[in-house]
């Protein structure tokens, strides 16, 4: 039997690999796609707690799902804006390397 | 909203409203013009002055002619209702904020306002008319005019005014004109600033008469005069509070009576024209800070200390402007310090708590100040504005009767018997006697003081030869100025005599055993004048020189002094915060402050994006930490 807490768990290692990929990887499609990483495994334990939590009338409470629907349209949006800012760096630049990338600083 | 509340002590005795309803058409009329009567006094000098300002400034004879009828009217007035046992005037209420503050129109018609009221336009009217001859040619004449009417009205308001708001708003306005009157030949220096150095000095202690009224509001609750005196034993058990009420009142009369140490504008005063010095600066505007002392006496009566401030006030002024007034060489300064010093007199006697010596000296000094500042006109204007005495000399045989009438005002003001200063400066003498020996003696020297410069004066004018050609060739002055000296002199030797005063005033009681007092002012008198004739004669110049008294003790630099440190720390304590406190620390501090945080903060920003996002999650892991675990 497949309890919360194994779906949390999955959930909690999802978002560590997402993280530690934006943390250590230096190529930003890579870092955009461990941002999206992290951004399923949130979904992914909101669909858990969703599915796990029953209401009194029996039935699951859906509202956790139907905003996981929410988040998935928004990242969607967000990786088309990402991905659009990123080809323009790249034409600017000829880089995607964030190494190459550090001018706003002090 | 202006209503008739009722006529308030009628010689009838009915109530307005129940005597409209039932008595004859005749009655009422007689009733009402009774009540209207007092008010005439008032406006008739007010309609002369609107009327002169609006319509007529271009055709100066219409505005002499509109000014002297109206001041004429006013004398008429007054001495009906002298003649009239009973004070009977209209009364309205002006404002009235229920329960909090009520002010009415109203006069009050006692002995001793009526007694002023006649004194007022007496001595108005006389110069009003020799104002016609000293004015002849200047080409302000309509302004003049209408300035001497406002100020009439202004005048005869404080003499008539029942409470504290009224007499107030007119002793402003008596300020205002005498403000005015000073600067009427306003396009020389001296006269402008000397009009504006009167206006600022009384303001002075006017501010301290203001917060005085106020406290008399807020202590017992009434602005009007017959209101505020029985309540004022309610106030008995606060002897620091009564003692400062009367102080702050007194204030008003120290600006406005030009006492000590407020004395500096009144000789400044002196660049008006010369009626003008006579009517305001000697006979009836500083006599006002007197007359309101004595008006509301019960207020200054409540206070021992108060009195005791007052009468040592009194006598400094006296003193002091006697003391200056023998190193004068301006005909018209050495007469307003001698005013100055007589009123340092009558503030003396009110201090001494005797209103009616006060009263007596007021009335006398009026009637004889304002002849020897006529007479002194007179000279000044035969001598085409010449006010050095040492450039004159010899005048007794060019101007006659001019000659005589100063000499006439010269005895009743040295008090030699039996013209009017001398019964009056003897009552202020024998109550002084009675009450305070160190106020006697001073009062007494200053007698002495005041026999020798008065004497000094009339030898150095009168005596002697001609110093200068204008002397030389001058002649006597018209007849409109010459009447006007006459009537006035006769007022000064009869003025004194108790068959006239009593008609108008309750004379101080003397005491036998003062009968040391005359002698000794008599003493004075014959051992001033003889100092000052064996000094003087036959001089042309100054044999004594006595160079502080020549500078008037030096106060006018003391407080300019004085002025010039004020502003100048004033200035500088400003100009600190502005600099330091504005500048430096409020606009100068934000931007430095905000400048400051900035560079701090940029160190964090290292340009590394893997950096921010180490940074970022140990802020997620911090707030889990707090939100979670705490």
């Amino acid at each position: 039997m497949i309890t919360l807490g194994d779906y949390l768990l999955v959930s909690a290692i999802l978002f560590s690999i997402g993280f530690a990929g934006v943390m250590l990887r230096r190529n930003l499609i890579i870092i955009l796609m461990s941002l999206e990483l992290t951004l399923n495994a949130a979904n992914l334990s909101l669909v858990a707690f969703s599915r796990f939590r029953v209401d009194p009338s029996g039935l699951p409470n859906y509202n956790a799902q139907v905003f996981v629907f929410f988040i998935i349209t928004v990242a969607a949006a967000e990786v088309a804006v990402g991905l659009a800012i990123l080809v323009a760096l790249y034409r600017a630049r000829q880089t995607t390397d964030v190494k190459d990338i550090s001018q706003l600083k002090f | 909203m202006t209503k008739v509340r009722g006529l308030r002590r009628t010689g009838i005795g009915i109530r307005a409203s129940s005597f409209i309803r039932h008595s004859s058409f005749v009655l009422r009329h007689f009733s009402r013009m009774n009540s209207i009567l007092p008010w005439l006094i008032l406006l008739a000098p007010l309609t002369s002055a609107v009327v002169i300002t609006v319509f007529t400034l271009r055709w100066k004879a219409v505005s002499t002619f509109i000014s002297i009828a109206a001041v004429l009217v006013s004398f008429v007035c007054s001495c009906l209702i002298f003649a009239r046992a009973t004070g009977a005037a209209a009364e309205f209420t002006w404002i009235d904020i229920s329960g909090a503050l009520q002010v009415p129109l109203g006069l009050t018609l006692d002995q001793l306002s009526k007694t002023m009221a006649v004194l007022v336009s007496a001595v108005g009217a006389v110069i009003h008319i020799y104002s016609l001859g000293y004015m002849r040619d200047d080409e302000g004449k309509s302004r003049y005019f209408a300035a001497l009417s406002l100020f009439m009205f202004a005048m005869l308001g404080i003499v008539l005014a029942n409470n504290f708001i009224m007499l107030f708003i007119f002793w402003e306005l008596v300020g205002f004109t005498s403000y005015v009157l000073i600067g009427h030949w306003f396009y020389r220096d001296a006269a402008a600033d000397a009009a504006n150095k009167a206006f600022i000095t009384t303001r002075i202690g006017d501010f301290g008469f203001m917060i005085g009224i106020l406290m008399v509001w807020m202590a017992t609750g009434s602005i009007v005069f017959a209101e505020i005196a029985p309540r004022m034993s309610t106030l008995a058990g606060h002897p620091l509070f009564l003692t400062i009420v009367a102080l702050l009142i007194f204030c008003g009369a120290v600006g406005k009576s030009a006492q000590f140490p407020l004395h500096v504008w009144l000789p400044d005063a002196m660049e008006g024209p010369t009626p003008i010095s006579a009517l305001i600066h000697a006979a009836t505007m500083v006599a006002a800070g007197v007359y309101m002392l004595v008006r509301v006496a019960f207020i200054v009566q409540a206070s021992q200390t108060a009195l005791l401030i007052v009468a040592w006030i009194g006598t400094i002024t006296a003193v002091m402007a006697a003391l200056i007034a023998t190193q004068q060489n301006d005909i018209k300064r050495i007469l307003a310090y001698s005013t100055l010093s007589q009123l340092g007199y009558m503030i003396m006697a009110v201090g001494l708590a005797s209103n009616d010596a006060a009263m007596f000296h007021l009335f006398t000094h009026a009637f004889f100040k304002a002849l020897l500042f006529l007479a002194a006109g007179s000279v000044i204007v035969m001598l085409h504005h010449e006010q050095n005495i040492w450039k004159m000399g010899g005048l007794s045989r060019k101007l006659p009767i001019t000659f005589a009438s100063f000499v006439v005002g010269a005895l009743a003001l040295i008090g030699c018997p039996p013209f009017s200063g001398f019964f009056s400066k003897d009552a202020i003498l024998a109550l002084a006697y009675e009450r305070n020996t160190p106020i006697f003696a001073v009062a007494l020297f200053t007698a002495f003081l005041t026999a020798f410069y008065v004497i000094r004066l009339l030898v150095i004018v009168f005596f002697g030869t001609p110093c200068s050609d204008i002397a030389r060739n001058s002649g006597e002055s018209p007849p409109v100025m010459t009447v006007p000296l006459i009537v006035l002199a006769l007022l000064a030797t009869v003025g004194g005599f108790a068959f006239f005063a009593r008609n108008f005033l309750t004379l101080p009681v003397e005491k036998e055993v003062a009968i040391i007092v005359p002698a000794l002012a008599i003493v004075a008198l014959i051992v001033g004048s003889g100092l000052a004739i064996a000094l003087y004669r036959n001089r042309t110049a100054e044999p004594v020189d006595v160079e502080i008294l020549r500078h008037k003790l030096y106060l006018d630099e003391f407080y300019s002094w004085l002025i010039y440190w004020t502003q100048e720390l004033l200035a500088r304590v400003s100009a600190f915060v502005d600099r330091w406190i504005i500048d430096a620390g409020a606009v100068g501090g934000s931007s430095r402050g905000t400048w400051g945080i900035g560079a701090v903060l940029r160190l964090v920003q290292v340009g590394n994006l893997q950096g921010y996002v180490f940074v970022f999650g140990l802020g997620v892991v911090a707030v889990i930490y707090f939100a979670v675990f705490r």
